[in-house]
């Protein structure tokens, strides 16, 4: 069951990253973004990480996607319709280039074929679902609290430089 | 008799460069304010002179036999060269020091009055306190290296002063020509010291010079080419044979500049040095040969060419390097305490004799000043009759004049009588024939020196006066402030010769009334004596006799009636002459006008010299360095910015282009993970 | 499943670079990364679950970044829209030699 799920959801994220390089209007491709994002917090729910799947919906799906959305709102971007692929062999050479790296990470994945989920205790009981929030918490506010705090300090920087950046005149 | 321990010997060293910061601050803050170097210039000196003074009444009564260092921190700890800011207080450098800083006391005093109207008051004295202070590290440190420091420092000074008036492209010039002539001669000190290093391992004195007679062969190939290296650095600093032309220009500087450097202590280093290297020059019978050989040739030499210069100052210079070439014979015949008894009395009489010169220079100009004339206030043909004018600076220049002249009882008698004498008691063992010609060439520069120092009295201060009419109302006496360093210097151009007053002499019946005897060579005994034993050990004993006859006592007799003998007929020759203002005086001819033009060598160096360096320095400069360096360089950077060229099209500005770049180099990373 | 949600992640990080190197327009561009981001948290915690809750974590890290650089890289696409009236990033060549 949760094997056709999976299937279901890539699919859909597959299509919809298509979509969102392949849109001629922008709110066209943030649509398909969107999409994708939910499959892939589906996805993630089914590998049992309950809650980045949660994270997922609410940080990007919700927050920074409606964030995109308004600039284009605000910007009046959405009805442009002008081409504005690359042609000749800038195209091609694109093609290729993402072809090969592709098939780099593929093959490197490849080591890892056959890889086993999991039976680490703490893995089954977040997988479980019961408490997906107290074994994510553990190792955040213990072993990565400095990262945290840093992470903190960096959105502000990020609020005042985007403050910054857009206000008419300093 | 007690162990001695010298009293704040590193302030004698400090004082004069609390003075430099102090003046040399005046000069860039408050140029017009002269009432603070008056004051701290001539007082630091006057201090570190009273400090020294103590610390020589103290060794007078204590028993030193090994020189006092005293290290004060670790200067250059390289690998196995351990040099040290160490100070080294012995026999040798404690009389150097009295010498530098009494005399030069006395110059900075006289300083006072002669610079007073000079815009550059404050900067003047800043130099000279600098100058001791160099001074004082060449003589009291206690290291090659720490003397290399003095030496050079005191270049650097003595061109600063040189080049005083620096407005003037002339005195410019004389001061590079001092530098650059220098520099021919530090190359030598510096090859010198590394021979020492790498072949004793050290640089301080006390090693060295223990060291070097178990080291060394005597007469050895090394330790020739040690002490031949060294003396040409003296022949640099101390102005000889081939090096002397720097320190005639050198006169361009203010006058008690020249005498306080360039006549009574920095021109002196050379013969301190080997003085202070006495151990090493005692096992190169060579080098000791050539030393004397140069000193008897420049003291000849520079004294034929002081015999016809007009410009006072000139014959004073050519005099000084005459002097140093006596000073040369001493330490290089061995009799080293002779060689420092001469600096000695030397830096006595010569600094009056430039100071005196000085006060006449003075008073000329004032005079001149007064009514606008624009002639050489230095050119003797200018002057004539002063005496009138200037009863002290007069009677104490007499004074030298014969204490150079070599006239009893005055100081030079003493000290180059002895000199003369130990020439010819010194020509024995393997180089005999030469010191007997060493001698005889002293003898008549000896002779020479009379003459021209005569000859420069009777034309500044006898006959008729030739300054002018209205000019002669303006000539007067120096003030106090510069007559009175004269009298001190002058009483000391009498007793300053009586320290050392040779038992020949003083065993005489009526020349023997001194009574001291000998007291600096017991006083420099400690200093000597290691190289005094080499020399015994190697050599024949001394020679009784003159080389064609006569003992010690008979030649001071007779030089000293040669002496009187010389004046006197001097006094005659030139008196009868009549002499004209420069401006209307004729060309000399002949022979005088070739002592006048110093030989042409300056203008033989130039040509033989300077002109070829300067052609294939033009040479090198088109070809190698405009073609070959510049060509590289220049190629290089054509092909820099053609590369660069080619690189800024990679540049497009799009972002795609670099988002591009970022992918292929995402793709060869993962290459390296992949495979 | 997970060595499929690797391949998955590996065909939507590829996708993304596609995406960039081709297109123009700024916003879409930024999708891209965004894209691009999100293939890596899914590696992230397809791995995790082999691995270690710690991939997890990691992804929570790389989300807050994320953010952050939405925040910025946004504000920028504004200040220079405002500047020359258009996203399109061929006007945008002052890189240029």
């Amino acid at each position: 069951m949760s094997d056709l799920l999976w299937w279901v959801f890539a699919s859909l994220a597959v299509g919809g990253a298509a979509g969102t390089v392949l849109g001629r209007n922008p709110v066209a491709s943030l649509l398909s973004l969107v999409l994708t994002f939910f499959s892939l917090a589906a996805i993630y729910i089914l590998l049992g990480a309950h809650f980045i799947g949660a994270l997922q919906v609410m940080v990007y799906a919700g927050a920074i996607m409606v964030l995109f959305l308004f600039v284009i709102m605000l910007l009046n971007l959405g009805h442009d319709f002008r081409p504005d692929l690359r042609k000749g062999v800038w195209l091609v050479s694109g093609f290729v280039t993402t072809g090969l790296i592709f098939y780099f990470i593929w093959r490197s994945f490849a080591g890892e074929a056959g890889l086993a989920m999991g039976t680490d205790p703490v893995l089954e009981k977040a997988a479980e679902g019961g408490n997906a929030i107290t074994v994510i918490a553990e190792p955040l506010f213990r072993d990565f609290i400095v990262a945290f705090e840093l992470t903190g300090i960096l959105l502000l920087v990020a609020v005042i430089g985007a403050v910054l950046l857009a206000k008419r005149r300093v | 008799m007690h162990h001695f321990e010298p009293t704040l010997l590193g302030l004698i060293v400090l004082l004069p460069l609390v003075g430099f910061a102090i003046n040399g601050l005046t000069a860039f803050l408050a140029p017009e304010r002269k009432a603070i170097p008056t004051v701290v210039g001539p007082a630091v000196l006057g201090l570190a002179f009273l400090i020294a003074l103590t610390n020589f009444l103290r060794m007078l009564g204590a028993e030193l036999h090994e020189p006092y260092v005293h290290s004060y921190w670790s200067w250059m700890p390289v690998g196995n060269l351990q040099i040290d800011a160490a100070l080294q207080l012995d026999q040798l450098s404690m009389l150097m020091t009295m010498i530098i800083t009494g005399v030069g006391t006395l110059i900075h005093v006289f300083s006072v009055g002669y610079m007073k109207a000079d815009a550059g008051y404050a900067r003047y004295f800043a130099y000279l306190n600098l100058f001791v202070f160099f001074m004082l590290v060449l003589v009291l440190g206690a290291s090659f290296p720490l003397m290399f420091v003095g030496w050079e420092g005191v270049g650097l000074c003595s061109y600063l002063l040189i080049g005083f008036w620096f407005k003037d492209r002339k005195n410019a010039d004389a001061g590079k020509k001092a530098f650059i002539v220098n520099r021919i001669g530090d190359f030598g000190f510096i090859v010198a010291m590394m021979l020492i290093f790498s072949n004793l391992g050290t640089l301080n004195y006390v090693e060295v010079f223990e060291a070097a007679p178990a080291a060394f062969a005597y007469g050895g190939g090394v330790i020739t080419a040690i002490t031949l290296f060294l003396f040409l650095g003296a022949t640099g600093k101390s102005a000889q044979i081939p090096l002397y032309v720097w320190l005639p220009d050198a006169m361009a500087g203010p006058t008690p500049v020249s005498a306080l450097i360039h006549a009574a202590t920095m021109v002196t280093a050379g013969v301190y040095m080997i003085a202070r290297s006495s151990v090493l020059f005692a096992l190169a019978p060579v080098s000791q040969v050539v030393v004397a050989g140069v000193g008897a040739l420049t003291a000849l030499f520079a004294a034929t060419i002081g015999l016809a210069q007009y410009d006072i100052k000139k014959v004073l210079a050519y005099s000084t390097v005459s002097q140093l070439g006596y000073m040369f014979i001493g330490v290089g015949v061995g009799a080293f305490a002779a060689g420092v008894f001469h600096l000695m009395t030397h830096a006595f009489f010569k600094a009056l004799l430039f100071l005196g010169s000085g006060a006449v220079i003075h008073a000329m100009h004032e005079a001149f000043h007064h009514t606008h004339k624009d002639w050489d206030p230095q050119d003797m043909r200018n002057m004539g009759g002063l005496r009138k004018y200037m009863p002290i600076t007069f009677a104490t220049m007499w004074i030298a004049t014969l204490a150079i002249a070599g006239v009893w009882p005055f100081a030079g008698f003493f000290s180059k009588d002895e000199i003369i004498w130990q020439a010819a008691a010194h020509a024995v063992g393997p180089y005999a024939g030469w010191y007997k010609l060493i001698w005889a060439v002293a003898l008549l520069a000896a002779v020479l020196t009379a003459f021209y120092m005569t000859r420069m009295m009777v034309m500044t201060f006898h006959g008729e006066n030739r300054t002018g009419e209205e000019e002669r109302k303006h000539l007067h006496e120096v003030p106090a402030v510069m007559w009175v360093p004269l009298a001190v210097l002058a009483v000391l151009s009498v007793v300053g010769g009586w320290v050392n007053v040779p038992h020949a002499v003083a065993d005489l019946p009526v020349l023997g009334w001194i009574p001291t005897s000998e007291w600096l060579h017991e006083w420099l005994h400690p200093i000597t004596e290691h190289a005094d034993a080499i020399m015994a050990a190697n050599l024949p004993a001394l020679a009784e006799t003159a080389p064609i006859g006569g003992s010690a006592a008979f030649w001071a007799i007779a030089s000293f009636g040669i002496a009187v003998a010389v004046i006197l007929v001097a006094s005659r020759v030139v008196g009868s002459r009549a002499y004209r203002p420069a401006t209307e005086a004729p060309e000399p001819v002949g022979l005088a006008r070739l002592l006048y033009n110093k030989w042409y060598i300056d203008e033989i160096y130039d040509a033989v010299v300077v002109r070829p360096i300067v052609g294939a320095s033009k040479a090198l400069w088109r070809f190698v360095d405009q073609g070959l360096i510049d060509g590289t360089v220049n190629g290089l950077g054509h092909a820099s910015r053609a590369l660069g060229w080619v690189g800024s099209r990679l540049q497009t500005g799009q972002l795609n282009t670099y988002a591009f770049a970022v992918a292929i180099g995402v793709l060869i990373l993962l290459g390296f993970v992949a495979f | 499943m997970l060595t499929n949600s690797l391949v998955l992640a590996a065909i939507l990080f590829s996708i993304g670079v596609l995406g960039v190197v081709v297109r123009r327009n700024a916003i879409i561009l930024f999708l891209c990364i965004e894209l691009m981001l999100n293939a890596v948290n899914l590696a992230f915690v397809a791995l995790s679950r082999a691995v270690g809750i710690e991939g997890q974590v990691f992804v929570f890290f790389v989300m807050a970044v994320a953010a952050a650089e939405a925040a910025v890289g946004l504000a920028i696409v504004i200040s220079i829209f405002r500047h020359s009236e258009t996203v399109d990033l061929k006007n945008f060549n002052l890189l240029r030699w």
